[in-house]
């Protein structure tokens, strides 16, 4: 459902991304892990058309990013960036309801639908009338996952959701969100700095490295037959219990 | 005759034009005057004069200066008042060569100006020096104060003015020959005090000052013809004599009846008896030219209700130029400050421009305007909006550009279009910034807006003007302390007014 062509990207003199040819096969979660600056959220940019790629091409359900459809393809993609990424001046039911209003869904519709999404992340409703700056990270970063999925996209991308929570609430949101893309049967393609994170979630765990795809399977085939050198530093660096050295 | 301003305003609210106003067969004619007691006086004889000849007087009293007056002049926006012969010379025809009146005459006929013969008064420097020692050593002219043996023990103190004018005390040390003096300037009516209690003993002044018949001072004559001469004519705009001949031929009346003697007794009336300017000038009509002029009644009560009126009048007038100001600033300064914001190259030549329009000296933009917009509210109100556009393009630029890069992208990924995101969440977020630009271009705006009684739109720079002429601090005061309390009111207002503009989002944040 989602394909990368031979995509570059280079920024100045910097090549961020090497000529890569990727694709994600539909209701499969695939993690993308690696080094700082390796290039992970870029390549996450260029799926959503917030940056052109030098050379090669994003399919997604078939079409290509222009600026004729940018916008409506945005609306099939759901994107969450740490911290939830929400806007100060609405409250958090008006930042979970924002595009659907905006695209002129109708009032009722729209409780509706925040309400069914407040239970499916698990949201305190009193949560729902406050501003963003009076609500807890975890909180905030639940609301991001429900504007995400406000218009129920096939495609979510997640930029190191749970980077800024501490391990409690990050163990519960973990839970909750694998069971949430479970059940919905979503495409996800998701960014972590953490292996754990990366065996949890991911079907599938993409290592880059140097703007490169350096390995790609289930996380037990990485860890079992790293394919190189970095493979294996990069699994040493995450200290997994056996892979101490 | 400050009703003239409120007329403007109601000209600028409807678009109508004054001359659907006035639909009575009485022409009506205008009359300026400067800055200045001397000045102020002339016009009202002059609106008497209209008056008595079948006109409908308005005088725009206290304009801002020769180029204001000279310029609505030749804009229509009035039709006569009293100039002097150096002033024409030196700041009107500036460069071009006048050998004396007639060549002034013609000149000013090419910009179809009237220029009338003397009135009979010449307003220029001169020394003065207190009558007893000038008669007790003999001393009618400079060259009798230059030969006078005495000269060594009088002490001689001059204003900071004519101690810099190249045709100040310079040129006349050289052409009388006189020994140098302490170079340390003095202020003008603290030079007269000093003439009176001897702390010195010659001094400049001006051939027509109350002054000089207050402390006995005796103007010395310029037997060398040294000092220019500024002798007061009546410049009128030609078509007056078509628009309403009585009152343009009425007008010549005043030739040759005010010699210096005449004018210093009228400002003495105004400047120190305190005397209505109004009054004064009836009086000088009825004893000179025996015309009868009936004064509206100035009873103390009348006065003390119109000085009420004239608060109110003034807190109206400047609550406009500052409204009507800032809402076309922010009609535009906003959409300039989004543009910046959008097209950045472009920006920077917006934000650069304003910058300098900021700079622009005040008299300047009035008298640039004065020819397109006239006198009254509007060269005021444009003025105002011109300062106040850059605080509000400034900081509707740097509210937009502040907003953080990962809002900014959370808007674009979820599929707004540019208008939407700047509707929904940018301008929005920049609210806090833009309106605090606002209200500094308002509190700006309160205390810029005293220049409106430079060009007749009065508020509460007109009883600081006045106040300033006549050396009366009380009415100075009463325009001073309104607006500074105005400007105080406008920003609590603004305070208030936070609470409804900026979303709630963004003021708890700030708490
Ligand atoms: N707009 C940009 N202009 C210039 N360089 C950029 C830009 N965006 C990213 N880069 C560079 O591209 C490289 C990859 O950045 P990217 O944000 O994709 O890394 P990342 O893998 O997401 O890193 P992290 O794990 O720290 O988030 C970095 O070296 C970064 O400095
Ligand atoms: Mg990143």
């Amino acid at each position: 459902m989602l394909e990368l062509d031979q995509v570059t990207k280079s920024f100045g003199s910097t090549t961020v991304l090497h000529p890569t040819t990727l694709s994600f096969t539909e209701g499969t979660t695939t993690v993308l892990i690696g080094p700082s600056g390796c290039g992970k959220s870029t390549l996450l940019r260029i799926m959503i058309g917030l940056i052109q790629p030098d050379a090669g091409t994003v399919r997604f359900q078939g079409e290509v990013f222009s600026p004729a459809n940018q916008l409506a393809m945005r609306h099939r993609i759901g994107y969450v960036i740490q911290d939830g990424g929400l806007f100060p001046h609405l409250s958090a039911s008006d930042n979970v309801g924002l595009l659907a209003r905006h695209l002129g869904r109708d009032a009722a519709w729209v409780r509706r639908r925040i309400d069914e999404l407040t239970e499916l992340v698990r949201l305190p409703r009193e949560a729902l009338s406050r501003f963003p700056a009076q609500l807890s990270g975890g909180q905030r970063q639940r609301l991001g996952i429900m504007r995400a999925l406000m218009l129920d996209p096939p495609l979510i991308l997640l930029d190191e959701p749970m980077g800024a929570l501490d391990p409690l609430v990050r163990y519960d949101l973990q839970n909750d969100l694998r069971d949430i893309f479970r059940t919905l049967k979503k495409t996800v393609v998701l960014v972590t700095h953490d292996m754990g994170e990366a065996g949890f979630f991911g079907d599938e765990v993409l290592l880059l490295g140097g703007g490169k795809i350096v390995q790609r399977g289930t996380l037990k085939s990485l860890l079992e037959s790293p394919a190189d050198d970095f493979v294996t530093r990069f699994i040493q660096a995450q200290r997994l219990p056996g892979h101490d050295s | 005759m400050r009703h003239r301003t409120v007329l403007s305003i109601m000209v600028v609210l409807c678009g109508f034009s004054e001359t659907l106003c006035w639909s009575e067969d009485s022409p009506v004619v205008r009359v300026g005057s400067k800055a200045f007691t001397e000045s102020v006086v002339l016009g009202e004889i002059i609106e008497h004069l209209i008056s008595d000849a079948g006109g409908k007087p308005e005088h725009l009293a206290e304009l801002g200066g020769t180029q204001i007056c000279w310029k609505a002049l030749l804009a229509g926006d009035i039709d006569c008042y009293v100039e002097y012969t150096g002033t024409i010379q030196q700041e009107i025809l500036t460069g071009e060569s006048i050998r004396g009146d007639e060549s002034m005459r013609d000149a000013l006929a090419l910009r179809k100006v009237v220029m009338s013969r003397h009135l009979g008064f010449n307003n220029t420097y001169a020394l003065g020096m207190p009558e007893d020692l000038a008669e007790k050593w003999k001393i009618r002219t400079i060259s009798d104060l230059a030969a006078c043996p005495e000269l060594p023990r009088l002490k001689m103190r001059f204003s900071d003015e004519f101690l810099e004018r190249a045709d100040g005390w310079r040129g006349l040390r050289k052409e009388y020959g006189f020994p140098e003096v302490a170079e340390r300037g003095i202020d003008h009516s603290l030079a007269y005090r000093g003439l009176q209690t001897g702390s010195h003993h010659v001094t400049d002044v001006f051939t027509t000052d109350a002054e000089i018949r207050l402390y006995h001072i005796r103007v010395l004559e310029d037997d060398r013809g040294y000092f220019p001469l500024y002798h007061a004519v009546m410049l009128t705009r030609s078509d007056l004599s078509e628009r309403a001949p009585k009152v343009a031929e009425s007008l010549l009346r005043l030739e040759h009846q005010v010699d210096n003697s005449t004018m210093i007794d009228l400002n003495a009336k105004a400047k120190l008896d305190r005397i209505d300017e109004s009054r004064v000038a009836a009086e000088f009509l009825r004893d000179r030219l025996r015309l009868n002029v009936t004064l509206a009644g100035d009873g103390r009560a009348a006065r003390l209700q119109r000085s009420a009126f004239r608060m109110l009048d003034n807190l109206l007038q400047h609550l406009l130029l500052v409204v009507i100001s800032l809402a076309a600033a922010i009609v535009v300064a906003v959409p300039l400050g989004v543009i910046a914001y959008c097209r950045p190259r472009l920006g920077k030549v917006i934000l650069n421009t304003v910058g300098i329009v900021q700079t622009l000296p005040a008299m300047a933009v009035l008298v640039f305007t004065i020819p397109i917009l006239g006198l009254g509210a509007l060269p005021a109100i444009f003025a105002l909006f011109l300062y106040s556009l850059l605080p509000i393009v400034r900081n509707t630029y740097t509210g937009l550009s502040n907003i953080p890069e990962n809002l900014k992208e959370s808007a674009i990924v979820l599929g707004l279009s540019s208008s939407a995101r700047l509707r929904l969440i940018e301008l929005p977020l920049a609210s806090t910034s833009i309106l605090a630009g606002i209200r500094t271009a308002a509190v700006i705006n309160v205390g810029t807006a005293t220049i409106g009684a430079l060009v007749g739109a009065g508020g509460f720079g007109q009883p600081i003007l006045t106040g300033i002429r006549l050396d009366d601090f009380g009415l100075i005061l009463q325009g001073a302390i309104p607006a500074a309390l105005l400007a105080v009111g406008v920003q609590a207002a603004f305070g208030l007014a936070e609470n409804w503009l900026v979303p709630a989002g963004l003021r708890f944040k700030a708490n």
